[in-house]
C-alpha cells in the first residue's frame, strides 16, 4: 500500500504542477476571436481584450501611412476600418479583395488597432468556375510568429 | 483516363465491402473459402486504390485542363517534380493519397501473413477494410479528385469545359521538401492504422498471449519512424520557407501531427511492459486505439479547417464523415473491451518506486500529459465556442509553459530508464551507471553558468543533454570493451559488433541519442536574435559577429515565377566571408508570391535572412536578419534517430565471438541487476 502511494504522490505533483503551468500560459496567450458583426456589440472589458477579427480586405480600402496601414475589412454586411501599426512588412497576400486575418485590439474611435496581419489572396479560387472553390492547402499556409 | 480512374475507386469501394462484410462472414462460419476470397478482396482493394492513384497521376502529366482538380493544382509549366506533388497538394487528391499508403501497408501485410496466424489474420483483415472502406467512401462520393471542370450554363445545365492552363501549384508548396514531407508525414498517420487492426483484432479474437505485440512491433516502428521524420521535414519547411525565423509555432497542423507522434512514443515504450513483465495490457491497448483515433483527428484537423478557419480558411464538409467516422471507431474500442476486458488482467505488480517499469510508467505518464496539453491547447477554440459562446484560442506561450517542463522530464528518463534494472534497482548499480554521467553534466553545467549561462530551462537541457549522452556512450563504451576483450578489434568494430547482436536495445540508444541533439538544437532558441531593416543599396546592418551588405538586388525569370533576388554580402568582423541571396518568387499563373529564404548554417548557428518586403513608406527593400543557435542539431538529430529506427528494424546477427573464450578470464564480472554483458543478452531486449 505504501508503494502504491509513493506513486500516487508522485503522480500528483507532477500532474498538479503541469496543470498550473498550463493555467499560467493560458493566462498569458488566450486571444479571442470575434467577427467584425459581433465586434460592435461588445462592451465592458470585452471591448477591450486582444483579439482577432477576420474579413475581406475592401476593394480600394488600402492606404499607406507613415508607421501605418490603413484599410477597411468587411464581413457579414459590416465594415470595419483598421489601423496596422505592427513593424513586420505586410504579407505578399495582402492585397484588395484578400481574406485578412488582423489581430489587435479596438481602439477608442471605432478603429481597430492591429499588431499581426495575416492574408490570403483569395482571387486564385474564385478563377475557377465551378471548380474547386474550397482552396484548401496543404498545410497551413498562414502563421503568427508567435 | 478520369472515366477509369473514377471505375477503378468505384471498383475498389466494391472490394472493400466485400472485403469488409464478407470478412465478417468468414470469421462467424469460419469457410476457409470465405476467408481466402475476402483476402483477395482487400488485396484487389489495393490494387485498384493503385490504379485510380496512377490515372490521377497521368491526368496531371498529361496537363488535362478538364479535371476540376487539375486546374487548380498544376498549369503547363510546372516541373515534372512538382506535378508529383500536385496529387497532395489539395483535398481531394490527398484523402485519395492517404487511400493509397494504407493500400501499402495493407497488401504489405496481407501478403507478409498470407499463410501465418490464421486465426488472428481475418479480425485484421476486417478492420483494415473498415478504414479503407471509410477512405473509399469519401474519394468516391465526397471528394471525387476525378470530377470534370463544369460551369453552369444558361438555365441552370452544366456544360462541360476544358481551361487552355491551369491556375498552378500554391507556390509555398513549390520546394523541395514539401515533394517529401507528406507522403512521410501521411506514411505515418497511415501507418498507424496496422498496429490499430492487430489491438483490436487480437482483441476481439482474444487472440492468446503477447504475439499480437511481437508480429507489430516493426510496422509500428516503421510508422513511427515516418512520423518523426515528416514532422521533422515540415519543420524544416517552415523554417526554410515561410520566413519568420522559426520551426515550430503551435500551428493546430503541425500539433495534429504531433499528437499521434506523442501516443505513439508512449506506446512503443509501454508496449516493453507487457512483453517482459505481463503488465499494463489496457493501457497499451488503449493507446494504439487513441493513437489512432489522433491520426484520423490529425487528418481531419488539417483537411477540414475546423480549428485552422481562424487563420486558414479552408472550409469543407468533410467533418461530419470524419466525427462519425472517429465515433463508430471510438464505439467499437468501446464495445471490443468492455466485451473482452477479462483477456487483458495483469499479470504482476509495480515492485518499486526506482525500477523500469516505473520509469515506464513516468514515461507514459509523461508523454500522456504532453498529448492532452497540445491536444486541449489545439481544440480550445472549439471548445470554448460550444461552452461559452466565445471562441477563444492560445499561443505558444500556453504550449511552451507545458511542454518544456514535459520535454526535459522525458529526456531526463531518456538517460536513466534503459539502465534501471526491472523489478528494484540496486544503489550500487545506481551509482555505478548513473555517477559519471551526473559528475559530467553537473561540470559543464556549472562551467557554463560561471559564463555567463543564465536561462533556466537552457541550463538544465544542456546538463541533461550531456547526462544522457554520457549514459548512453558510456553503454557502448562497457558493452564494447567486453567484447574487444574476446576479440582484440578496434572499439569501433567492436561497438558496431556490439550493435548488429542487439539492434533493438543498442538501435534504440541511437534513437535516444539522435533525441538528445535534438534537444541540443531545441534549446538554442532561447538565444536567438533578429534585427529588421529597411536598406539602401550599399547600407549594412549588424547581426552577432556578422555584417550584412546589401550590394545590389536583381530580377531573374524562371519557368513558373520571376524571382526578385537580393545580393547581400556577409562579413565576419571585416572579412569577406559569403554571398548570401534573398529571394522573392512572383509566380504568373496565378499572381501568388513566395518567399526563398537564405541561410548560412553550421552546427554554431544559423544566420538566416529574409527578404521580407518593402518598405511602404520609403519603397526600400526591408531585409530582416535571424542569428538562430544549433538549429542544425535539430536537423541532425532527426538524422540520427531514423537511423537508430532502420538499425533497430534489423534482425539480431547470431553472435560467434562467443565460440573464442581464449581471454575469457579478462572480462570483469558485473553486479547482479545491472545491465549484464552483451553477449548474455541476446534475443529480445
Amino acid at each position: 500500500m505504501k508503494r502504491q502511494a509513493k506513486f500516487g504522490v508522485g503522480i500528483g505533483i507532477i500532474v498538479i504542477a503541469l496543470a498550473f503551468l498550463a493555467w499560467l500560459g493560458y493566462g498569458e496567450s488566450k486571444t479571442y476571436y470575434h467577427t467584425i458583426a459581433e465586434l460592435q456589440t461588445l462592451s465592458g472589458s470585452a471591448r477591450t481584450q486582444r483579439m482577432r477579427v477576420a474579413g475581406t480586405v475592401q476593394d480600394g480600402s488600402i492606404r499607406h501611412l507613415s508607421g501605418r496601414v490603413d484599410f477597411v475589412l468587411r464581413g457579414e454586411g459590416k465594415t470595419l476600418p483598421v489601423s496596422y501599426i505592427g513593424t513586420d512588412p505586410l504579407p505578399d497576400t495582402f492585397k484588395d479583395k484578400a481574406q485578412a486575418l488582423v489581430e489587435g485590439r479596438p481602439g477608442a474611435d471605432g478603429r481597430f488597432v492591429a499588431e499581426h496581419v495575416q492574408a490570403k489572396c483569395a482571387s486564385k479560387y474564385e478563377a475557377a468556375p465551378g471548380g474547386d472553390t474550397k482552396g484548401a492547402a496543404a498545410g497551413s499556409s498562414e502563421r503568427s510568429s508567435m | 483516363m478520369d472515366v477509369f480512374g473514377s471505375f477503378a475507386l468505384l471498383l475498389a469501394f466494391v472490394c472493400a465491402v466485400y472485403a469488409f462484410a464478407g470478412g465478417i462472414a468468414a470469421i462467424i462460419t469460419r469457410h476457409p473459402l470465405l476467408v481466402k476470397s475476402t483476402r483477395q478482396a482487400g488485396m484487389a482493394t489495393c490494387g485498384l486504390i493503385f490504379l485510380a492513384t496512377f490515372s490521377l497521376e497521368y491526368l496531371f502529366f498529361t496537363d488535362n485542363f478538364s479535371i476540376a482538380y487539375v486546374v487548380s493544382h498544376s498549369n503547363r509549366d510546372l516541373s515534372t517534380f512538382y506535378k508529383i506533388a500536385a496529387l497532395w497538394s489539395g483535398m481531394e487528391g490527398s484523402l485519395l493519397f492517404w487511400s493509397l499508403l494504407l493500400a501499402i501497408y495493407v497488401l504489405s501485410v496481407l501478403i507478409t501473413y498470407r499463410n501465418k496466424n490464421g486465426e488472428l489474420m481475418p479480425y485484421v483483415g476486417v478492420v483494415m477494410a473498415g478504414v479503407q472502406l471509410f477512405f473509399l467512401t469519401l474519394n468516391n462520393f465526397v471528394e471525387s479528385p476525378f470530377k470534370a471542370l463544369a460551369t453552369p450554363g444558361a438555365g441552370g445545365v452544366l456544360s462541360f469545359i476544358t481551361r487552355a492552363d491551369g491556375n498552378g501549384l500554391n507556390p509555398l508548396l513549390q520546394y523541395p521538401e514539401m515533394v517529401i514531407h507528406p507522403p512521410n508525414l501521411y506514411s505515418g498517420y497511415t501507418g498507424f492504422t496496422i498496429p490499430f487492426a492487430f489491438a483490436l483484432g487480437a482483441l476481439l479474437a482474444r487472440y492468446p498471449g503477447e504475439k499480437w505485440i511481437h508480429l507489430t512491433r516493426k510496422w509500428t516502428m516503421i510508422a513511427w519512424m515516418f512520423q518523426s521524420l515528416g514532422i521533422l521535414l515540415g519543420a524544416h519547411w517552415a523554417y526554410a520557407v515561410l520566413g519568420w525565423g522559426g520551426y515550430w509555432g503551435w500551428d493546430p497542423v503541425e500539433n495534429a501531427s504531433l499528437l499521434p507522434w506523442l501516443s505513439g512514443t508512449a506506446f512503443l515504450h509501454s508496449v516493453m511492459m507487457q512483453e517482459k513483465r505481463g503488465m499494463m495490457k489496457v493501457w497499451n491497448v488503449w493507446l494504439v486505439f487513441c493513437t489512432f483515433l489522433l491520426c484520423i483527428l490529425g487528418t481531419f484537423l488539417t483537411r477540414s479547417g475546423v480549428v485552422s478557419s481562424v487563420h486558414a480558411f479552408a472550409q469543407s464538409n468533410i467533418g461530419g464523415w470524419f466525427v462519425a467516422f472517429m465515433g463508430i471507431t471510438l464505439a467499437v474500442c468501446l464495445f471490443a473491451y468492455l466485451k473482452n476486458r477479462d483477456y487483458l488482467a495483469s499479470e504482476n505488480q509495480l515492485d518499486s518506486v526506482i525500477s523500469r517499469e516505473s520509469s515506464f510508467l513516468f514515461n507514459n505518464l509523461l508523454f500522456l500529459v504532453a498529448c492532452i496539453a497540445v491536444l486541449s491547447g489545439t481544440l480550445f477554440p472549439v471548445f470554448s465556442e460550444w461552452i461559452t459562446g466565445n471562441r477563444i484560442s492560445v499561443g505558444a506561450p500556453y504550449f511552451n509553459r507545458v511542454n518544456i517542463p514535459v520535454g526535459l522530464l522525458i529526456l531526463f528518463l531518456t538517460g536513466v530508464g534503459p539502465l534501471l534494472a526491472w523489478r528494484k534497482t540496486s544503489r550500487e548499480s545506481l551509482k555505478r551507471n548513473f555517477g559519471w554521467p551526473l559528475l559530467a553534466g553537473l561540470v559543464v553545467g556549472a562551467v557554463a553558468f560561471v559564463f555567463g549561462f543564465r536561462a533556466f530551462y537552457s541550463l538544465a537541457s544542456l546538463f541533461l543533454c550531456l547526462f544522457v549522452a554520457s549514459t548512453i556512450l558510456l553503454e557502448f563504451y562497457r558493452g564494447a570493451k567486453v567484447i574487444r576483450a574476446r576479440s582484440g578489434a578496434s572499439f569501433a568494430a567492436c561497438a558496431i559488433d556490439l550493435t548488429m547482436r542487439n539492434t533493438r536495445r543498442y538501435g534504440g540508444y541511437i534513437i535516444h541519442m539522435g533525441m538528445v541533439f535534438v534537444f541540443i538544437g531545441l534549446a538554442g532558441a532561447a538565444f536567438n536574435r533578429d534585427v529588421q531593416k529597411s536598406m539602401q543599396m550599399g547600407d549594412s546592418m549588424q547581426i552577432g559577429p556578422y555584417t550584412l551588405a546589401l550590394q545590389t538586388a536583381d530580377t531573374k525569370p524562371e519557368k513558373n515565377y520571376t524571382a526578385e533576388r537580393l545580393v547581400v554580402e556577409v562579413l565576419h568582423g571585416n572579412k569577406p566571408m559569403m554571398m548570401l541571396f534573398p529571394e522573392k518568387r512572383h509566380f504568373v499563373t496565378n499572381q501568388e508570391n513566395g518567399t526563398m529564404v537564405a541561410i548560412y548554417s553550421t552546427l554554431k548557428e544559423d544566420l538566416y535572412v529574409v527578404y521580407a518586403g518593402t518598405d511602404p513608406d520609403t519603397n526600400l527593400p526591408v531585409l530582416h536578419a535571424f542569428l538562430n543557435p544549433l538549429v542544425k542539431w535539430i536537423w541532425f538529430g532527426g538524422v540520427t534517430v531514423v537511423f537508430g529506427t532502420l538499425i533497430a528494424l534489423l534482425p539480431n546477427r547470431r553472435s560467434v565471438l562467443v565460440l573464442a573464450p581464449a581471454s575469457q578470464h579478462a572480462v570483469e564480472p558485473l553486479p547482479h541487476g545491472v545491465v549484464a554483458s552483451p553477449i548474455l543478452r541476446e534475443g529480445h531486449d
